[in-house]
């Protein structure tokens, strides 16, 4: 799983595209971009607390958009900055999709989180989740 | 150049896409700017503003301003006014950052009084006021105070002790929208945002300390009328938040609740998902028209408390009260909102719904709405510039009414913020900035880097421009020597 940063979409939002093996891993390496646009070093996020997430969209994209759209919102509601410990993917044949899992992380701590930019929305522009060659990617735009 | 040839010059700072230029246009397209600004404008600019063009109810034009730049849905920028009757509102006319808004309040202080304690006054605003993700407010509320707070906006303060009577009367709409039902918004959003009342956010939200420079008055009528000539080098405070995650997430809601209804319900076919919408008496639309108005007056509040903060820290630090060093509110304004107001189309005045995204209302003298202070100047708009390079005080114009009485609502970016990055240091920025005497407190030099003065139109330029455009006069440039961001 991957995700790199695009400069070419959206001066005042920030784009990245995502890529993963499976539908999870495609999910996980979104997450972890949005996470990286708010603290600078990720990985000083810590398994501390855990939160289950259980969703279900009429298509991959609109389940990638509330996917995220979770994480923003434990952001600000509990200071959680989390990322998916584990995830169950179903769906991907065009009918409903439905995601369950468990995301884990810990509460915002400006003295051990260098933190960056505030990520405010999932925007639907050039949103896309689509199959690859191998596995799966997706573009996201973040209103920040 | 990245300029459709389709473009045409209509005088010497609009631009016009003709109905021609996409299908499905039901008005013309027109950009206001200057030729060199028009030049630097991207390729989204002119898409997305002749997009907006196709919405239904859509009257006159289709506008962009000219610190207008690549938005989501609308450019920022883009300014559209509806049939309220035939026509649709759009959160995506709008921005997830609703009444998204800048504040100017005066003092009685000269630059000489301030600069020998700037490092500790720029120190005491960053500490005392929230700034950076996530952060929780100064007030702490319940989930029904804060239902109130959306209910009421400013008025909220005023009843509270946040805010004074003069402080309402100097906000656009008095610091509320009226018609605000906190049951039209999610419970969602109430748990993401009642806690955060009292905190600027992050990204281009700042709060800056600024000289009116008496060679930097340029209408010094207005400049006296706005209380900008008190002293030589007055020191005014500028801010810039909203209705940080509460509105983002009315937003988010509203926009996944039209995709699900426009076509399937209304058979409303768009150009891009970001401009999903619902006719405006539609059962759905009026339910965001109310949730907007809720983010709205949840952000005139924000700002409002914020104000209180700031002058007690100002007071902390100079040993005086708030009245005594003349902290007024010069004025406020809302950039991202849709408003029902009285404008006249082809001879007839009606009322319609503008949407301003990245825009600034610019009542001219006589205005309705406008305080009685503001009858001869016009309304006072607060446009800021990049942390670097400096804002303006501007006043609104009679002769506004063709973009519906619109100015631009800052810079406008000129490159995304990943270049901004790559080419931008935060720290070395912060010391570059310090050698020239403006002192910058951030929670993220990566953010900081985001806001370098060279990732911005030229503020002069955007200025100026609306001034040949007749959308808004110059009164002042405010140079900055302190700045706090997230």
């Amino acid at each position: 799983m991957s995700y790199q940063f695009r400069g070419d979409i959206a001066y005042s939002d920030i784009a990245f595209d995502a890529s993963g093996e499976t539908l999870e891993e495609l999910f996980s390496a979104a997450a972890e971009a949005t996470l990286k646009v708010m603290v600078e070093d990720p990985a000083t996020v810590r398994p501390t607390e855990e939160v289950q997430v259980s969703l279900a969209e009429e298509s991959l994209e609109m389940l990638l958009f509330e996917f995220l759209n979770e994480l923003i919102f434990y952001k600000d509601a509990r200071r959680l900055f989390l990322r998916p410990q584990s995830l169950e993917i179903g769906g991907d044949d065009g009918g409903a999709c439905q995601l369950q899992g468990t995301l884990t992380g810990e509460e915002i701590d400006p003295g051990r989180h260098q933190l960056d930019t505030d990520v405010k929305a999932v925007t639907m522009m050039r949103l896309s989740v689509r199959k690859a060659v191998e596995g799966w990617q997706a573009t996201v735009v973040l209103d920040v | 150049m990245n300029t459709p040839a389709a473009l045409k010059r209509i005088a010497e700072t609009i631009w016009e896409l003709p109905m021609s230029y996409k299908e499905g246009m039901l008005v013309p397209a027109r950009i206001f700017a200057s030729e060199k600004l028009v030049e630097e404008m991207d390729a989204g600019v002119f898409e997305q503003v002749c997009n907006v063009a196709t919405l239904p109810g859509i009257q006159r034009y289709a506008y962009c301003m000219p610190d207008g730049h690549w938005g989501y849905g609308f450019p920022i920028g883009g300014v559209a006014a509806m049939d309220p009757g035939s026509g649709v509102i759009s959160p995506g006319g709008i921005g997830f950052d609703i009444n998204c808004g800048m504040r100017l309040v005066l003092t009685n202080l000269s630059a000489a009084e301030v600069v020998p304690r700037l490092h500790h006054l720029v120190d005491r605003l960053f500490a005392r006021i929230p700034t950076g993700v996530g952060c929780h407010g100064f007030v702490k509320l319940k989930q029904d105070e804060f239902r109130q707070v959306a209910e009421q906006g400013s008025r909220w303060c005023l009843k509270h002790g946040y805010a004074t009577p003069e402080d309402l009367e100097m906000t656009e709409e008095g610091g509320c929208f009226s018609g605000a039902d906190a049951t039209d918004v999610s419970v969602k959003a109430i748990e993401r945002g009642f806690n955060q009342l009292g905190t600027l956010g992050s990204g281009n939200h700042y709060c800056e300390i600024q000289v009116v420079q008496p060679n930097n008055i340029m209408d010094p009528e207005r400049a006296e009328a706005f209380g900008l000539t008190m002293v030589p080098n007055q020191v005014v405070i500028m801010f810039h938040c909203g209705s940080r995650g509460f509105g983002h997430q009315v937003a988010t809601d509203y926009l996944k609740l039209f995709l699900g209804v426009m076509e399937r319900k209304y058979g409303i076919k768009i150009r891009d998902r970001e401009l999903a919408c619902a006719p405006f008496h539609s059962p759905e639309g009026q339910s965001y028209f109310s949730a907007m108005k809720c983010a709205v007056n949840m952000a005139f509040a924000n700002r409002q408390v914020i104000l209180h903060r700031i002058r007690e820290v100002f007071s902390e630090v100079f040993n005086k009260s708030p009245d005594e060093l003349a902290m007024r509110m010069v004025y406020d304004v809302a950039h991202n909102t849709a408003k029902l107001e009285r404008h006249t189309v082809n001879g007839h005045t009606k009322e319609l719904l503008v949407h301003r995204k990245g825009a600034t209302r610019a009542f001219g003298p006589g205005a309705k709405g406008i305080p009685e202070r503001y009858a001869k100047t016009g309304q006072p708009v607060i446009i800021g510039g990049s942390m670097e390079t400096g804002s303006y005080l501007l006043a609104g114009m009679s002769s506004g009414a063709d973009a519906f009485f619109t100015t631009a609502h800052g810079s406008g970016r000129t490159m995304s913020r990943h270049e901004a990055r790559k080419l931008f240091r935060g720290d070395k920025l912060q010391h570059d900035m310090e050698q020239r005497g403006i002192y910058v407190r951030s929670d993220s030099f990566g953010g900081l880097a985001e806001e370098a003065g060279a990732a911005y139109k030229d503020i002069d330029e955007v200025v100026l421009t609306t001034e040949i455009a007749g959308l808004s006069k110059r009164v002042a440039r405010l140079v900055p020597i302190g700045n706090i961001k997230g």
